[in-house]
C-alpha cells in the first residue's frame, strides 16, 4: 500500500522564491513524484505562518495524508513547528519531514536553473525518505527530585541554594575540605571592590545550614551510572580523621600541631599551614582535616598532639574513606578553573626570579588573612614596592599557549593597579594588548584607575629580566616591552611584577567529563548544548554546566549560570517526568549473533550484553541516538529509529533521481 | 551522455546534525556562495555513516561522496567521529580496490560555526571531482550471467 504524501514548498517571501522557482518545484513534485505517492503539492509564501500550517492540517484531515514533506528552511528552525501542526491534525509528528531548500539551496547558489533542479532533487530525497518514516512515540522517564551539584565554588553554591530554596533536596559535593572555591581566595572583587569573603561567606553559611542541602566536602565523585531522571552516583567521602559529630571547630588541634607544610591549594604556595588544618578561617563546614601524607603519626606513628589536646575527643585516626551511593535526577557540574602556569613562559622569569607573582598569589598577598596580613610587600616581607608592573594576557590571546581571551584579566589587572595605588602609592605600569571592560560599571572603573595615575602601556611584554644594562636598573626587575602607541622599545625597571595569568580548564577536566558523559572542546572547556541559546545544558540530558567550566567568565555571569542550571532542573522536577526524543537504536534479538562489536562503540554505555541469551540489548533511555552501533552491526540487527537504513538509502535514491533515470535509460537490456 | 556538455559532477554529502549540518546552515545564513553540485543528507552523527550508504550513492549516479562531521574531540556523542574516521580510511582502500579513484571519497571536519570554511571545502571538492571526470559504472559492458544447468554441472 503506498502512502499519501503531501508536499509543501515554501517561498519564504523572496528568500527561497527569489532564486528557486518554487511553483515549478511544486508542480514537478505533483506530477513527477505522483507515482511515488504524492497526492497533493502546494507552494505558499510562508509555510511556517498559521495559514501555512493550516494548509497542512486541512490536507491531512480532508485528503487523509499519511506523510508530509515541507521544503523550506532548516529543520533546526521549524521541524518542530510542522511536526506539531501534523500532530494537531491527527498525524503522528514523526511522519513529517522538513528539507532545507533555503540555507542549503537558495541562500548559497546564484544559478537559478541549477538551484531549482537541486531543490527538486532535495525534495525528491525527502519524499523517498518519508515513505520509510515510522510513527514514533517519545519516551517518558520519571524524574528523581534530588539533584547533585559537583563543585562548591560560587557557581555550585548558587545552583545548590536555588534548588534547595525551591524545596528540592540537593547533594553538594566538593573536593576540598571547605566550599568557597577560588572566590574565597580573592581579596576584593571588581568593580565594586566588595571584600570577596564578605559577600561569599553568608552564602556559604546558608549552604552549611540549609535543611535541603547535604554538604559533602572532602569528597569526590567516582562513578556515574544511569540516565536523566535516574542517575546513580558513587561518591568517595575521604577520611578527615575528625569525628564531625563531636568536633566543635574550636581549633585547638590546629594550634597544637607541631608540623607545618606549604599550603599549595588555598595559599597557592605563599604561606604555610599546619598538618591538621582548616583551609581558611571562614571554612564551611567548620571542621579541620588531617593531611595524612604529611602527618607525623601516619608516617612515623608518633605525635598525636591533636588527639591529646582535643577537648571533645573528636580526632579519630582510625577513620576510613567512606563509599556512598546517591540517587539523583539531575547533575550540575560547576568545578571551576585552574590558572595558567606562567613557568611555561620562561622569559617572564616566574619561578626563577623573586617578586614575580601570579594573579592568585597576589590576591593572597592583598588578603587580610593572607601571608602578609594584607600588606603589599616584597619577598623580604617588609619593604613595599616603589614600582609595580602588571602584565595582562599571560598565556591568553597567545597562539603559543591559549588562543582565547580569559575575560576577567583586564578587570583584575586594573583592580590590582587600584589596590597597589591605595596601599603603597607605588608607580604602577599595566601592560596590555586591549583593555576589555564589557560589564556593568567596568569602563568607569578603568577610568577611575586612569585618573589615579596608573600608566597603561599598550604592548605585549617581551621579557622580565634582572640583567641590568644601566645603573638605574640594578637590583630591579626590568620589563622589556614595545610601546606600540609610540613605536618604541622600552625598558621599565620595577620592584614587583604581577602576571595576570589566564584561566584554563581544570587539569583533570577531561577525565571528569568522561565520568559524566560530557565532552570538552578543543580548548578543554566543557561543550554546551548551544553556545548562544543554551550555554548551561550539555548534549547529555540531565547533566548541566555552570560557571567557568563552560569558559572564562566573571562572577555575575557565573552566578547567573548557576541560577539558570537550577531553574532548568526545577522545571524538569516540577513536570515529574521527562520526555526524550525517540531517536534511538534497538537490537533485534533474533538477528543478533552476540558478536559484541557494538558494546564497546557506545560512549554512553547504553549497550549491555546478556550472557545467558548471548545477545546485546540497548537501554533506550541511555541511548542518545548517534547511530554508530547501527552502522557497525555486521548482521544488520540494530535498527535506528528516525535515521534507519531504509530511510537514508531511500533518501540517497531520491536525491539522485535524475541520475538514476539517466543510468536506467543508458542501460542496454540483456 | 552528450560529450559536448561540460561535465558537472553530482556529489552526495553526509553531514552530522550537530556540527557540519549546522555549518552548512551557517554558510546559508551568511549567504556564502558555493557550486550547486553537492546535495546534503543529514545524519545524527558521522558515526552513523554506514559504508553501504557511500556505495549506494556511487552506484546510483553520484560521482563522489563527501563525509563531514564534528572535529575530533568535539563530537556531540563524545567520540563517534573517530569511528567514522576509521571507517572512512578502510572504505577508501576498499573503493580503490574496486577501481574507484580515492579522490572520489573525502572526509572533512567542520564545526557549527565554520560555515565559510565548509563552503570553501565544498567548492574545492567539487573542482577536484570535476577534474576526475564522471564515475562511469560499466553497465553496458556487463556480461550476462546465466545459471549453469544440472547437466553442465554434473558433467
Amino acid at each position: 500500500m503506498s502512502e499519501k504524501i503531501g508536499v509543501y514548498v515554501c517561498h519564504c517571501g523572496t528568500n527561497i522564491a527569489g532564486i528557486v522557482n518554487v511553483e515549478e518545484v511544486s508542480q514537478w513534485a505533483g506530477s513527477r513524484l505522483k507515482d511515488r505517492g504524492v497526492v497533493i503539492a502546494r507552494d505558499y509564501k510562508f509555510m511556517c505562518s498559521s495559514l501555512g500550517q493550516e494548509l497542512i492540517e486541512k490536507d491531512i484531515k480532508e485528503l487523509g495524508l499519511t506523510r508530509v514533506v515541507v521544503a523550506a528552511c532548516s529543520p533546526h528552525l521549524h521541524e518542530r513547528t510542522f511536526r506539531t501542526a501534523c500532530e494537531r491534525a491527527g498525524l503522528n509528528p514523526y511522519l513529517c519531514e522538513l528539507v532545507s531548500i533555503r540555507e542549503h539551496v537558495s541562500w548559497v547558489h546564484t544559478d537559478k536553473i541549477a538551484a531549482t533542479a537541486k531543490a527538486e532533487a532535495v525534495l525528491s530525497g525527502g519524499v523517498e525518505r518519508v515513505i520509510h518514516n515510522e510513527p514514533l512515540e517519545p519516551l517518558k522517564v520519571p524524574i528523581h527530585p534530588d539533584s547533585l551539584v559537583v563543585g562548591g565554588g560560587i557557581a555550585g553554591i548558587q545552583a545548590a541554594l536555588e534548588l534547595a530554596d525551591g524545596g528540592n533536596h540537593v547533594y553538594l559535593v566538593e573536593r576540598e575540605p571547605s566550599i568557597g572555591g577560588h572566590m574565597a581566595q580573592f581579596d576584593k572583587t571588581f568593580p565594586t571592590l566588595d571584600c570577596s569573603a564578605c559577600i561569599l561567606t553568608p552564602r556559604m553559611v546558608q549552604v552549611g545550614n540549609h535543611p535541603n542541602i547535604t554538604l559533602l566536602t572532602w569528597s569526590e565523585v567516582t562513578k556515574v551510572d544511569g540516565y536523566v531522571g535516574n542517575f546513580e552516583v558513587s561518591l568517595k567521602k575521604k577520611a578527615r580523621y575528625v569525628n564531625t559529630e563531636l568536633c566543635t571547630g574550636c581549633g585547638i588541634c590546629v594550634e597544637k600541631c607541631p608540623k607545618k607544610v606549604v599550603d599549595d591549594i588555598f595559599e597557592v604556595g605563599m604561606a604555610k599551614r599546619k598538618v591538621v588544618y582548616m583551609p581558611f578561617p571562614q571554612a564551611v563546614p567548620n571542621f579541620p582535616v588531617i593531611d595524612a601524607p604529611n602527618c607525623t603519626f601516619f608516617q612515623k606513628g608518633t605525635c598525636k598532639a591533636c588527639e591529646k589536646f582535643c577537648p571533645t575527643n573528636a580526632i579519630d585516626f582510625n577513620q576510613k574513606d567512606e563509599d556512598i551511593t546517591v540517587k539523583v535526577g539531575n547533575i550540575v557540574l560547576a568545578t571551576g578553573y585552574d590558572l595558567f602556569n606562567p613557568q611555561r613562559i620562561p622569559q617572564y622569569g616566574y619561578g626563577r626570579l623573586e617578586n614575580i607573582y601570579t594573579s592568585l598569589e597576589f590576591e593572597r598577598l592583598c588578603n587580610a588573612s593572607g601571608p602578609t596580613g594584607g600588606n603589599i610587600v616584597l619577598k623580604d616581607g617588609v619593604t613595599p614596592p616603589k614600582t609595580v608592573g602588571i602584565v595582562h594576557c599571560v598565556g591568553s590571546r597567545d597562539q603559543n599557549y591559549n588562543g582565547y581571551c580569559s575575560a576577567i584579566c583586564c578587570m583584575q589587572s586594573i583592580k590590582f593597579a587600584h589596590l597597589v595605588h591605595e596601599r603603597t602609592g607605588a608607580d604602577i605600569y599595566n601592560f596590555y594588548i586591549d583593555i576589555r571592560t564589557p560589564g556593568k560599571s567596568y569602563e568607569e572603573f578603568y577610568q577611575r584607575v586612569l585618573d589615579e595615575g596608573t600608566h597603561f602601556v599598550r604592548g605585549k611584554v617581551a621579557e622580565v629580566t634582572d640583567v641590568a644594562r644601566s645603573p638605574e636598573e640594578e637590583g630591579k626587575l626590568i620589563i622589556q616591552v614595545e610601546d606600540t602607541l609610540i613605536g618604541k622599545q622600552r625598558r621599565i625597571p620595577v620592584d614587583m611584577v604581577i602576571l595576570s595569568a589566564g584561566l584554563e580548564p581544570r587539569h583533570d577536566a577531561k577525565e571528569i567529563g568522561k565520568l559524566f558523559g560530557i565532552a570538552c572542546s578543543a580548548d578543554g572547556w566543557y561543550i554546551e548544548r548551544h553556545p548562544k541559546l543554551d550555554p548551561i545544558a550539555t548534549m547529555t540530558e540531565g547533566v548541566y554546566i555552570a560557571g567557568c567550566v563552560q569558559g572564562p567568565k566573571d562572577i555575575p555571569a557565573t552566578v547567573a549560570q548557576g541560577a539558570a542550571a537550577a531553574a532548568r532542573i526545577q522545571g524538569k522536577i516540577q513536570q515529574g517526568e521527562i520526555t526524550l526524543e525517540p531517536i534511538r537504536a534497538s537490537i533485534n534479538e533474533d538477528q543478533c549473533s552476540g558478536c559484541r562489536i557494538c558494546n564497546d562503540l557506545c560512549p554512553f554505555n547504553a549497550i549491555l550484553f546478556h550472557e545467558d541469551l548471548a545477545v546485546s540489548e540497548i537501554n533506550a533511555a541511555l541511548c542518545q541516538g548517534c547511530g554508530t552501533c547501527v552502522a557497525a552491526c555486521p548482521a544488520g540487527a540494530i535498527s535506528g529509529t528516525g535515521f534507519s537504513n531504509e530511510q537514508v538509502l531511500a533518501q540517497i535514491e531520491g536525491l539522485l533521481l535524475r541520475n538514476i533515470e539517466k543510468i536506467e535509460s543508458n542501460k542496454v537490456p540483456v | 551522455m552528450n560529450n559536448n556538455e561540460t561535465f558537472e559532477p553530482v556529489i552526495i554529502g553526509f553531514t552530522c546534525n550537530w556540527c557540519s549540518y549546522r555549518a552548512a546552515d551557517t554558510a546559508g545564513t551568511a549567504r556564502v556562495k558555493y557550486a550547486p553540485n553537492i546535495r546534503l543528507i543529514r545524519l545524527m552523527c558521522s558515526g552513523r555513516l554506514d559504508p553501504t550508504f557511500v556505495l549506494k550513492a556511487l552506484a546510483n549516479g553520484a560521482d563522489a561522496v563527501l563525509i563531514t562531521g564534528c572535529h575530533p574531540g568535539d563530537c556531540h556523542y563524545v567520540e563517534q567521529n573517530y569511528k567514522a574516521l576509521r571507517r572512512f580510511h578502510l572504505l577508501k582502500r576498499v573503493l580503490t580496490q574496486m577501481g574507484i579513484e580515492p579522490g572520489r571519497l573525502k572526509l572533512v571536519w567542520a564545526s557549527a560555526a565554520e560555515g565559510a570554511i565548509l563552503a570553501a571545502e565544498f567548492d574545492k571538492f567539487i573542482n577536484e571531482v570535476r577534474a576526475l571526470g564522471p564515475l562511469n559504472w560499466p553497465l553496458q559492458e556487463q556480461k550476462t550471467f546465466s545459471t549453469p544447468t544440472l547437466a553442465e554441472v554434473a558433467a
